[in-house]
């Protein structure tokens, strides 16, 4: 009896040091490969690495050509839901089909309006506006929502409670609330019963040197360069030069947020 | 020196007393049980989607925690407003306001996202957010009205009552309006975006809390046979007609105003003549039943007199008020959010995404069982309370009343 007690114990003894050996192992190579990515990239139109705190050197913005935004095209959806794995979440068993499309997370979607005194038809993606004064962060009890020093507003997900105020509070819609457990996700976007979320700019890729959303990245790709990503604190960069070229407008200007998301031919 | 008020314990006989327990027990469990189904499976088991966020279970805390502060408020008549036929009143009036904030607040912390992260809400804080203000708010409120029935009830603590209780009264004023003030300083929604709504929820919380204090109060004296005297019933009903008729002015002037800016007349023209179950809710609920209806009553030369009819009165406010509450919290989550004015929305994302229209919204059974849950929450505090402590007085006689207001300060 004792002896298989013993035993067993030394296998137990054993097995955890190879998992401690390869955990540390993991570990070390996992900070080889980010320390080779972040070192690859340190351009100054490049946000920082990881190492570095995130600094308001940069404020990350878009501008979104209308014009060019093609009816039917769903593209930056398809994308962002491939990127953020949105694409993986599952219609809970039992859940009625035109609620659960109200109930799963989006945050980007492809919206056509129509004037209603010239009758001109205009489409665009809707996704966070990342604003400078945001209603969401305001109102947050907790602090989850919160605004990176670059501008970008998103969720500290180990804080939020769920309590939705933010979703009350958002202007444009852009925040969803998981209301299913969560089976499959991605390291890069997390997701997890009872918080909230919402586009934060691609900040996993900005984080590893490569500031280039999914949205716009899948845009280009497509040939219709609509979205237009960049730095609204770089003068020269092509995000401003852009919004200097051509009239462009914020979404419910009116509400006086400071959106970094631009809408030209609205 | 005039007559000194008795309380007695509630004497109803045992079975009766712990056949209502039991019930109130029963329906605890259950309310219970829906939170955890809901927190296990998640919010999609409910009627709440990412358009309305906040459904039914918001509709009854809210309700709650309004009407707690204005259940204390009889309380302050007494000791603030120094009405003398208030006094014997005042102990019964803060145990409900703290078994009904108490209810209210369980069903708002069990609809969270994550209830169990609810020690973050403690410790982390975001002062420019009104919910963070109002977790003070509400723990000091209980925590102050704890120590305002320790000043009526205990001999070495009268002399603190009424500054105590001036102190709740602030207290109170100021939670009502910092719950009024959750939906009042939404700027993206056109529902919510006023002033009004703050002071229109204390005159709410006025009447809903004087209704449910006068519901207690005559069905616990008369399940014990305690006697209520005519004025005393005279002067509550009186207040409880005022509350509603301000109430009434309000929504007036709540309406008035979204009707005088233009952008907001989609939005009324929804709640008042389209709006389905939130216009019959309105007119109907709120101000038929809640309103016109018990002002019939309480100003009726005949049955303004019956308690059973008072009684009825009181039931059709709470009923009124959990209707204005629907209104309010679901009705302008389901009109769409004016996102681009001037501007007609087509197609707004996935199929079945609401941008442009009315948001469905069905409540499940599990949020209506939450919901009820809390109300018999506070039940369950105040028929113990007034079981083993004495809150109740022994008589609101007339004459009893009478020796009382000669002892007035």
């Amino acid at each position: 009896m004792s002896r298989e007690v013993d035993q067993v114990n030394q296998e137990r003894r054993r097995f955890m040091g190879v998992a401690a050996g390869a955990v540390a192992g993991t570990a070390g190579g996992a900070g080889v490969v980010v320390a080779a990515l972040s070192s690859g990239v340190s351009s100054d139109a490049a946000a920082a690495p990881r190492t570095e705190p995130v600094s308001d050197r940069h404020r990350w913005g878009m501008l979104i050509d209308t014009a060019k935004c093609v009816d039917g095209c769903t593209a930056c959806v398809d994308a962002c839901d491939e990127e953020n794995g949105l694409n993986l979440q599952a219609e809970p068993l039992g859940d009625d089909e035109a609620k659960w499309q109200n109930q799963r997370s989006a945050w980007i979607r492809k919206v056509k309006v129509q004037d209603n005194a010239s009758g001109v038809v205009t489409n665009l993606p809707l996704m966070c506006q990342h604003c400078e004064h945001p209603p969401c962060v305001n109102v947050c009890p907790t602090g989850a929502s919160f605004k990176r020093a670059d501008g970008i507003v998103m969720v500290d997900r180990h804080i939020c409670i769920g309590c939705r105020y933010c979703i009350m509070a958002c202007p444009y819609k852009a925040r969803s609330f998981i209301h299913e457990q969560v089976v499959q996700k991605l390291t890069r976007a997390p997701r997890g019963l009872g918080c909230v979320e919402s586009c934060n700019l691609c900040v996993h890729r900005i984080d590893d040197g490569n500031p280039s959303p999914a949205c716009a990245d899948a845009c280009a790709a497509e040939g219709h360069h609509a979205i237009l990503f960049g730095d609204l604190n770089d003068p020269s960069g092509p995000l401003r030069q852009a919004l200097g070229a051509q009239p462009n407008r914020q979404i419910r200007e009116n509400l006086e947020l400071n959106t970094g998301v631009r809408y030209a031919g609205l | 020196m005039g007559k000194r008020i008795v309380y007695r314990e509630w004497l109803i006989q045992p079975e009766r007393y712990w056949g209502l327990l039991a019930v109130l027990a029963g329906v605890i469990a259950v309310g219970g049980a829906s939170a955890l189904y809901m927190e296990h499976e998640g919010h999609w088991v409910t009627g709440m989607t990412n358009s309305v966020v906040w459904g039914l279970p918001h509709v009854f805390a809210v309700f709650l925690i309004v009407a707690a502060s204005g259940a204390l408020n009889v309380a302050s008549i007494g000791t603030v407003f120094n009405k003398p036929a208030y006094k014997p009143l005042g102990r019964l009036s803060g145990l409900l306001a703290s078994g009904m904030l108490v209810g209210g607040l369980l069903v708002l912390v069990l609809d969270l996202g994550r209830p169990d992260r609810l020690v973050v809400a403690m410790t982390t804080y975001n002062f420019s957010s009104i919910f963070a203000w109002n977790i003070f708010l509400y723990t000091g409120f209980l925590a102050i009205t704890v120590g305002y029935l320790w000043t009526m009830a205990e001999l070495k603590g009268n002399r603190f009552q009424r500054p105590v209780g001036i102190f709740a009264f602030l207290w109170r004023l100021a939670l009502t309006t910092g719950t009024g003030s959750i939906f009042g300083f939404l700027v993206g929604r056109t529902a919510y975006d006023t002033a009004v709504l703050a002071p229109m929820f204390v005159v709410m919380s006025f009447a809903y809390g004087l209704a449910a204090y006068m519901l207690i109060l005559m069905t616990s004296f008369q399940w014990d046979g305690r006697p209520i005297g005519p004025k005393i019933l005279k002067r509550l009903k009186d207040l409880l007609g005022l509350f509603v008729s301000s109430i009434l002015y309000f929504t007036l002037i709540y309406h008035l105003t979204n009707l005088y800016g233009a952008k907001d007349a989609d939005f009324e023209s929804f709640l008042l003549l389209h709006g389905g179950i939130y216009t019959f809710l309105f007119w109907i609920g709120w101000v038929l039943v809640g309103s016109v209806a018990p002002l019939g009553i309480i100003y009726h030369p005949r049955l303004s007199k019956d308690p059973n009819w008072i009684l009825a009165a009181c039931a059709l406010v709470i009923v009124g008020g959990l209707s204005a509450m629907y209104v309010v919290i679901i009705g302008s989550q389901a009109f769409p959010l004016e996102i681009f004015p001037g501007k007609t929305v087509l197609e707004f994302g996935a199929p079945g995404d609401v941008g442009g229209a009315v948001a469905p919204y069905t409540p499940s059974l599990p949020e209506l069982l939450l919901g009820v849950g809390g109300v018999a929450v506070a039940m369950l505090i105040v028929s113990v309370g007034i079981r083993v402590l004495q809150f109740l007085p022994e008589s609101l006689s007339d004459k009893d009343m009478d020796g009382l207001a000669e002892a007035a300060v």
